[in-house]
């Protein structure tokens, strides 16, 4: 066991975990926040994104003592009280069905159309694309999912 | 059209709970006093069970209780069942063997379960199941079809000889054959539908809880019909009664058919809870979901198509054989007999269809529905023959279809199938215009220019939805009714609830079901509430699949909305003083037209349940319930064309557009529709392109992740062209056709048709891999036109 402190979604917290507990099973099983989910065992479907200090991270790739220190956030903070750009873009354009996969795909979308801006190159509809390589979604045909992140990014 | 009701594309009203992280699936439920179940497979496709050492296992930290087969079947809990009995041409019934939901004597694919594990925590129980010693004995293994079927294939069931469950047929075959005969050009192919995992995002889950109390079980689970579940759970495998058994299905990930099937897990669940008295939890991985899950398709088939001096098509001849793996899952008898068979008319005008299908054992995962279920499989068949057929004879691929166009409604088939309307060469044209059909011969001279192989394809596929007339399903084998279930419950200040037997897991049902209600009774979308997935709350349901839950379930709305409005003009009538006649209904009142008349839609509803004055004999209360049984099967058709371009060089494809041109009849909500569209057509090119499980000879799965199943991503695809050309189905009272599985539905023909047109080579069989087809470029010499 070891102790681990970091910052989820603007609130203080530290528990005991087992060394090999992966940072989304704490989050799930210790903190409860069950809205990043798990789409599969070998990181590649995304369902487990949250930022980490500010950049998308694959939860079930990081053990939760490396987020030791760390400013999380998961999708239950992405807002207060009213919704993100990129959540109300995803409602406008129906870019989720079952919304499996909707957490890690908003908090990706997030997280490119920052980057995006912070070096000044446009997020056009096949660079979206190209960076939802690591998000899977079975439902939508991603065509949905493009255009919620492109009326986001013109929104954030 | 009202701003919310049918035909308006309304925002979703369950968006909010999954845009926030706030839905509630399986997993994310902890009931009190729960431990964790983790099962132990079988890593052998085929082996005796000899002996299961559960001591070390036993003694681990954490572990309540080490469970298996032997002790299951000892405890009265019975063998999965197959619900659709299919009988041979012989007369003989199928080949049904035993399935326990944990094997105690054989073990028949890798992934069967021979134990569980109940431990405190889930890395425990996983532990622990590591450590339970099987001791097996190796059998030989059939892995495929051609390895089920040859001579000296390992008997996998007993009670099958040769591997066999049925030998089933459908049409007429001499007259077929005599058509066949007298045909002046006859196309052959052999046709192949690659074997898909379905790969839900959310993979199976289970809560299993027993109150000793009362003797009484609950089981949240990921399930499309709860109420189907909790049926088969109670009347076949009698974990417990009905009336003890509450089955609910809360948000659900997606399904596409794969969480039709009641699975072993939920079953040992189910009973663990009541050995233990804990509550038991169990999550499925993404490796152990393509180990378990059932898959999709996995036809072989032989198909030749026969054809009149004019091009009419004279008869058509198909013998398929199918890979079940290595049990008979739920519905897995009716997917490759009535669901693909009686489709092979296709769009088309046949004179004489007949059909054969071989039912094969096989040591893999069970097979049963998956997104289109069949009706994939033969639109695979029909469109890819009749492609090959013009480019044969040398005729435009367009112009023979039109030639041969169903165009007088009803229409039988010699399939059994009758359709009843659709314009067929409307949405042909449809689909040809947003194609730029006539402009895609420059397009290909200029891609030709760069090197490229450009080629385009069209599919018309039609499909059979709206699942179906419970006497027509029952003669041909199903062990179920196909009709659904609803209540209005109309509450004392006017807002509704609407319980429903159909199940949303991503189709928008809280949503669309609204608008139908909103629209009918004149009230806002957000006085609705849809209440569905909870055996407790709603008396029966046969659930969501097949494309069923706009035409059957909203049916059955409707019709418990006719029977409220019924009560409510008396209850109007007798308040306002007038006859019923002269009351409208709209704009949340009910109102006496040509006057001033009128009560608010909430004073009705008040009215019903104070019951102070109400018309003389007439029970308090508004709420009415309703069992809708469809007339007929529904028939979504379209026209769906891709062009690609193909480097020569290394094989890779780019689709460089889809176009999709669907009749589904009267639409809801447009924006759900074509959402509904794009995943389809994103599944139906994961088949043609992307997806496959493979097997090794001795039955071990290589595509076990996605590491090693190619699910098409983001940039994979295009964005696609959706476009609407509808006819209203004449057999229910919405209109509606259905539109879940259609994109799964036309993609895969329309995009091997196109791959194949830009190659030159008809002879490609999906997945349309990169190397499949630079290798076939390259044995065919095919020369693209610049060179």
């Amino acid at each position: 066991m070891t102790t681990v402190s970091m910052t989820v979604n603007g609130k203080a917290v530290s528990s005991d975990v087992e060394d090999r507990t992966l940072l989304v099973d704490f989050i799930r099983e210790q903190l409860r926040l069950t809205g990043t989910h798990v789409g599969c065992d070998t990181s590649q479907c995304g369902a487990c994104v949250v930022h980490v200090n500010g950049t998308a991270m694959k939860s079930c790739t990081m053990l939760a003592v490396s987020a030791n220190d760390a400013d999380i956030t998961t999708i239950e903070g992405v807002a207060n009280d009213d919704l993100h750009p990129m959540q109300k873009a995803f409602n406008d354009n129906h870019g989720l069905q079952c919304g499996f996969c909707t957490p890690g795909m908003i908090m990706s979308g997030i997280d490119m159309v920052n980057r995006y801006k912070a070096e000044g190159k446009k997020l056009d509809e096949t660079a979206i694309r190209h960076e939802l390589e690591g998000n899977i979604c079975r439902c939508t045909g991603y065509h949905n999912i493009v255009k919620s992140i492109s009326q986001a990014a013109g929104e954030m | 059209m009202s701003s919310e009701g049918i035909g308006a594309p309304v925002k979703r009203k369950e968006d909010k709970r999954f845009t926030t992280g706030k839905g509630k699936y399986t997993d994310d439920i902890r009931m009190e006093n729960q431990a964790y179940a983790a099962f132990v497979r079988s890593p052998h496709a085929h082996a005796k069970v000899k002996g299961i050492n559960t001591s070390v296992a036993e003694a681990m930290d954490g572990v309540i209780a080490v469970l298996n087969g032997a002790e299951l079947t000892g405890d009265g809990i019975g063998n999965i069942i197959c619900g659709w009995a299919i009988s041979s041409k012989d007369g003989s019934p199928m080949n049904m063997g035993a399935w326990p939901a944990m094997a105690s004597e054989t073990v028949r694919y890798t992934g069967d379960a021979v134990a569980v594990v109940v431990a405190e925590t889930k890395a425990q129980a996983r532990a622990a199941a590591e450590a339970v010693d099987v001791d097996y004995e190796e059998l030989p293994v059939a892995a495929n079809i051609e390895a089920a079927l040859a001579s000296n294939a390992p008997q996998i069931h007993e009670n099958a000889p040769g591997n066999v469950i049925y030998d089933w047929e459908i049409g007429e075959k001499d007259a077929t054959d005599a058509a066949l005969a007298g045909a002046a050009h006859i196309t052959e192919m052999d046709i192949t539908n690659n074997r898909l995992a379905p790969n839900a995002m959310e993979a199976r889950a289970a809560i299993a809880t027993f109150d000793e109390s009362d003797d009484h079980y609950t089981l949240y689970t990921t399930s499309q019909n709860p109420h189907v579940a909790r049926l088969v759970l109670s009347a076949f495998y009698a974990v417990a009664p009905e009336n003890k058994l509450r089955v609910i299905a809360p948000d659900v990930g997606g399904g596409f058919g794969s969480k039709i099937y009641i699975y072993p897990e939920e079953i040992v669940c189910l009973w663990a809870s009541m050995k233990t008295k804990r509550s038991i939890k169990w999550t499925s991985d993404r490796s152990e979901a393509f180990l378990t899950d059932a898959h999709g398709r996995d036809h072989i088939t032989k198909a030749k198509m026969g054809f009149d001096a004019n091009g009419k098509i004279v008869g058509f001849k198909v013998a398929t054989k199918a890979n079940f793996g290595a049990y008979m899952s739920l519905f897995s008898s009716a997917v490759p007999t009535y669901l693909y068979a009686t489709l092979l008319s296709g769009t088309y005008n046949i004179p004489n269809i007949y059909c054969e299908v071989l039912a094969v054992y096989s040591n893999t995962n069970p097979v049963d529905a998956y997104r289109g279920a069949g009706r994939p499989e033969a639109s695979y068949v029909v469109e890819r023959m009749i492609e090959t057929a013009a480019r044969e004879m040398g005729k435009d691929p367009a112009e023979l279809r039109r030639e041969n166009f169903v165009r007088e409604f009803p229409h039988q088939t010699p399939v059994i199938m009758n359709y009843d309307s659709g314009d067929f060469e409307g949405n042909l044209n449809q689909a040809m215009t947003a194609a730029d059909w006539s402009g895609f011969p420059a397009r290909k001279a200029e891609a030709a220019a760069r090197g490229k192989m450009r080629g385009i394809g069209m599919a018309c596929y039609i499909e059979a939805c709206g699942i179906a007339p419970s006497a027509a399903v029952g003669s041909l084998g199903a062990g179920v009714g196909l009709w659904e279930s609803a209540e209005v419950r109309v509450n004392p200040v006017g807002t509704i609830e609407v319980l429903t037997g159909s199940h949303s897991h991503g189709q928008g049902h809280e949503t669309t079901f609204a608008q139908v209600v909103a629209e009918r009774f004149g009230v806002p979308l957000d006085s609705i509430n849809i209440v569905h997935g909870d055996t407790d709350k709603v008396q029966f349901g046969m659930g969501t699949y097949g494309s069923r839950s706009g035409p059957v379930g909203l049916s059955a709305i409707v019709k418990a909305c006719d029977k409220v409005e019924v009560k409510v003009r008396k209850i109007a009538a007798h308040l306002l003083e007038c006859n019923e006649d002269e009351l409208t209904i709209g704009d949340s009142q009910v109102k006496v037209e040509g006057t001033n008349k009128a009560l608010g839609w909430h004073e009705v509803g008040l009215a019903a349940y104070t019951a102070h004055n109400l018309p003389a004999d007439m029970e308090p209360g508004l709420k009415e319930g309703a069992f809708y049984d469809p007339e007929n099967f529904t028939f979504p058709m379209g026209c769906f064309i891709a062009e690609v371009e193909v480097d020569p060089d290394t094989g890779v494809t780019e689709i460089i557009k889809f176009v999709a041109s669907d009749d589904f009849g009267v639409i809801i909500n447009p924006m759900i529709v074509e959402g509904q569209v794009h995943g389809g057509i994103a599944q139906g090119i994961g088949q043609a392109m992307f997806e496959e499980v493979v097997y090794d000879d001795n039955g071990q799965q290589l595509s076990g992740s996605y590491m090693d199943y190619t699910m098409p991503r983001a940039d994979d695809l295009p964005s696609f062209v959706v476009e609407h050309h509808n006819t209203r189905c004449t057999t229910n009272p919405l209109g509606i056709k259905g539109c879940g599985e259609a994109g799964a539905i036309g993609t895969p023909p329309a995009i091997i048709n196109a791959i194949t047109n830009a190659i030159g080579d008809n002879n490609l069989s999906m997945p349309a891999t990169p190397s499949k087809v630079w290798a076939l470029i390259q044995s065919s010499g095919a020369k693209i036109a610049a060179e």
